[in-house]
């Protein structure tokens, strides 16, 4: 009860400040966010004053599994945002007259981009990574998530993030930081989210009943922990003012520039790919029914992608002002980083021999074989490109985005479907999936679109390095920049085709996913009890 | 590290011992090829850090036993072609412009080059190709209407000093706006349109044209001349061809007349050395349409 006012009247003064913020608003994103933050807390501070009083069921005794539900939901749900903005503006770059004049300023490329980039990849893969380690560290630590209801708040206040950075870029709200464009406030926001999602995370692992921390969960904390570091050090900025999204950034000049691609690459590393590490690491073995090839492989290349990846970020930077001595410790890392982040693929692959069978008959253990090949590849091709040589020809070529996306679309998004098509039959007390054949036609659209995906771009990549360094007999340049625009024409075509048989591949998901929780025979209630506390 | 289970199949192989939610790990060595590769990665790291600029010390990093930076390698190899084309560089500023096409190496170098720094600097406006915007206010530089002058030493002073900027020898020249401005009635601007439309000899409606051609008299003939040539003196364009910079409808028509346009142009002097502007002066010289 007393729990309760105290909730009620922080509900009730976050509603009045965000009021008074939206009345002195000094542009319309942060009016908008400010709006949006006022009609949540006030609706949040209704339903505890409805809801005060009441009993609540206790189910301490069960893993909680609301959550992660939720989590899934809402991973499936910002997949196909995310999806369709990402083809949606492959197309504008095929076809610029998709910049609609009536859009402009709101649904133009440069807008449409960061919300494309982030909803994928913190929408969509941030939501798949809470919500499965949610499930993971349960299962393998045999306990419930510690804290009680902090397992909402931290997906509900993930969802709030999401909100408000996709209407603030809207808006034209940004710190023009990539893969970091929300402003100060949104930043804000997620750090004390973000420390809620490790408090719970290590306070489930802190009072398990394994003698041992399984190696997911070593991946998942080590996701939770840098990124919360990566997060704070390259958001650091000043508002301009109190009641305005705009903010200036601490560092200036190549000290910024190599913050954000200190935060940027590790972002690919401690997020795509560490925390991606963890659910591969529970779900292959648990899909394949055999154990994990190599213990021994697992603590080696843990502490050596861990290591090394956070050092590579300067590859970003090649040929800027960035000092020679950055650049050149940054390539040799990612070069040395290449067999730690191999270890996890051998792991993954090699903990399915014995089981090569399934891949036949079973296309969920292909989905999760397809992505961890995927994760070999891209591993392999970012080391290669960040090699000084291969660089000069690679960089700010789509080549690049060839690379994101095969590790995106392939690694990523593959082995989250995957995952989910594990979790769905189990959150929801089913047999089984509602249609193998479906996962079937999924698999098999996803795997074509991102060869779409990723061969247009190496063939445009290349082609527009090769165009841009060429120069006649006597130095002068050959092309101009819209002759290598207007070449990569058909090439672009190929990509949104790609794209648009990968989201076709999502959606045949979500409809199977619906279907399973809706129509598959119900599973014999088993108590996914975890041990008395 | 030991290597006694190489050859056994992973079911041979012990597991840990442990078993979390069904899951237990093999106890498989570290894949050979795997370590050795990681070695020799690291190996190649360290080689390549003493090679090349990397340790960061006190005051400077270590400078690597080659000597390598990536800006002294632009600069070497800038400064071959540089050393390549000094000869013809110097040639091309000192000679007379119309005599330029008269050396066929120094000729092809200055269009080659001129080529190079339209599609640096010119394209962005004019086109990659050099065709324009049409309708648009962006010159077609293909053609021979020319606004301000198609010989070469012409353009060259285009390009150097650009038209309608803030420079003090920038071409210039400014049309009234007859409309926003009240110079003219509503009904006179109806009239002259349609004088201008006939100059060119498009449908038009030819009782408001006759009015018109007094209107024209009174305000247009100072800069586009009795006849509607227009006068490259004032940059006035020529209104009886079918080449609109603004587009030739009436309704585009009706909007200059009434607003005026103000096309504006960059002085490349402060960007471009001389001897680049007289290469793209070649360039745009020699697209077709030069005099």
């Amino acid at each position: 009860m007393m729990w309760d006012y105290v909730k009620m009247a922080l509900f009730g003064v976050i509603a009045v400040l965000a009021a008074i913020a939206a009345n002195y608003a000094r542009d319309a994103a942060y009016l908008v966010n400010a709006l949006t933050i006022m009609a949540v807390a006030a609706g949040m501070f209704f339903w505890t004053v409805r809801s005060t009083g009441e009993a609540k069921p206790v189910e301490e005794g069960e893993y909680m599994d609301g959550v992660v539900r939720a989590g899934v939901i809402a991973t499936c749900f910002w997949g196909v945002v995310g999806f369709a903005a990402g083809t949606f503006i492959a197309f504008q770059l095929a076809f610029p007259e998709l910049n609609f004049d009536w859009a402009q300023g709101y649904a133009n490329f440069g807008r449409l981009r960061p919300l494309h980039t982030s909803a994928v990849i913190f929408a969509f893969g941030g939501n798949a990574l809470i919500a499965t380690s949610f499930y993971v560290v349960q299962r393998t630590s045999a306990a419930r998530l510690w804290g009680g209801n902090a397992a909402w708040f931290v997906f509900w206040g993930f969802q709030l993030m999401i909100v408000l950075a996709a209407t603030g870029y809207l808006l034209g709200a940004t710190q023009s930081k990539e893969y970091a464009e929300p402003e100060w406030y949104v930043d804000w926001w997620l750090t004390i989210v973000w420390v809620v999602y490790l408090a719970v995370f290590l306070g489930t692992i802190i009072k398990r009943k394994e003698p041992h921390i399984y190696v997911a969960n070593w991946f998942y904390l080590s996701f939770i922990v840098t990124v919360a570091m990566l997060h704070v050090v390259n958001n650091l900025s000043i508002p301009v003012s109190i009641f305005g999204s705009k903010s200036v950034q601490v560092f200036a000049g190549v000290q910024d520039a190599m913050t954000q691609w200190w935060y940027g690459h590790n972002a690919v590393g401690f997020f795509l790919t560490a925390g991606f590490l963890g659910m591969m690491y529970y779900f292959v073995p648990k899909q394949a029914e055999r154990p994990v090839f190599s213990y021994k492989l697992s603590i080696i290349h843990f502490w050596a992608l861990i290591f090394l990846y956070i050092w590579a970020g300067p590859h970003h930077l090649h040929y800027t002002a960035l000092p020679d001595w950055a650049s050149t410790l940054g390539m040799v890392f990612s070069i040395m980083l290449w067999m730690p982040s191999w270890g996890g693929m051998i792991n993954g692959l090699m903990t399915l021999s014995g089981a090569w069978d399934k891949l036949r008959t079973d296309p969920v253990i292909r989905m999760m074989v397809v992505s961890v090949g995927f994760y070999g590849m891209s591993t392999f091709e970012g080391p290669m490109m960040s090699i000084k040589a291969v660089n000069s020809l690679s960089h700010y070529t789509d080549w690049t985005i060839g690379h994101v996306h095969s590790g995106a679309l392939g690694w990523n998004g593959m082995i989250t479907f995957g995952a989910l098509y594990f979790l769905v039959p189990k959150l929801w007390h089913r047999e089984r999936l509602y249609s193998l054949s479906m996962v079937s036609w999924h698999f098999w659209l996803a795997t074509i679109g991102i060869v779409l995906y990723a061969s247009a771009m190496w063939v445009t990549g290349i082609m527009e390095g090769l165009m841009w360094r060429e120069v006649d007999a006597q130095g002068f340049l050959v092309n101009s920049f819209a002759d290598t625009v207007a070449a990569k024409f058909p090439m672009y075509v190929v990509r949104g085709t790609g794209g648009l048989l990968y989201i076709t591949g999502a959606l045949i998901m979500c409809y199977n996913l619906w279907k399973t929780v809706t129509s598959a025979p119900a599973e014999a209630r088993a108590p996914v009890a975890a041990p008395a506390e | 590290m030991s290597t006694d289970n190489k050859n056994k199949a992973p079911d041979e192989v012990e597991t840990t011992g442990h078993s979390w939610d069904g899951i237990e790990e093999y106890n498989n060595p570290l894949p050979r090829w795997w370590l050795y590769t990681f070695y020799a990665c690291i190996v190649w790291a360290l080689g390549y850090s003493v090679l090349y600029p990397a340790w960061p010390l006190v005051k400077q990093a270590t400078p690597g036993i080659l000597g390598y930076s990536t800006r002294a390698e632009v600069e070497k190899e800038i400064a071959r072609f540089d050393e390549a084309n000094a000869g013809l560089v110097q040639e091309l500023e000192a000679v007379e412009l119309a005599a330029i096409t008269e050396d066929p190496d120094l000729h092809n170098y200055a269009v080659q080059g001129g080529a190079a720094v339209f599609k640096t600097w010119c394209a962005q406006c004019h086109g990659s190709g050099a065709a324009g915007v049409q309708a648009s206010g962006y010159p077609n530089l293909l053609d021979d209407d020319w606004l301000w002058g198609g010989t070469i030493d012409e353009i060259h002073y285009t390009v150097t000093n650009g038209i309608r900027n803030e420079s003090d020898d920038a071409r210039y020249s400014e049309m009234p706006a007859f409309g926003r401005d009240e110079l003219l009635e509503p009904e006179q601007i109806d009239q002259v349109v349609a004088f201008v439309q006939s100059l060119s000899g498009q449908d038009h409606d030819a009782a408001l044209a006759t009015e018109g051609a007094v209107v024209f008299e009174e305000n247009c003939i100072s800069c586009h001349m009795e006849d509607g040539t227009g006068d490259r003196a004032q940059g006035a364009p020529n209104l009886t061809d079918a080449i609109w910079l603004y587009g030739g409808s009436a309704d585009a028509i009706k909007y200059t007349v009434e607003n005026a346009r103000f096309g504006v142009m960059p002085n490349w002097n402060e960007r471009l050395s001389e001897a680049e502007i007289r290469a793209v002066a070649s360039y745009v010289h020699q697209l077709g349409g030069g005099e």
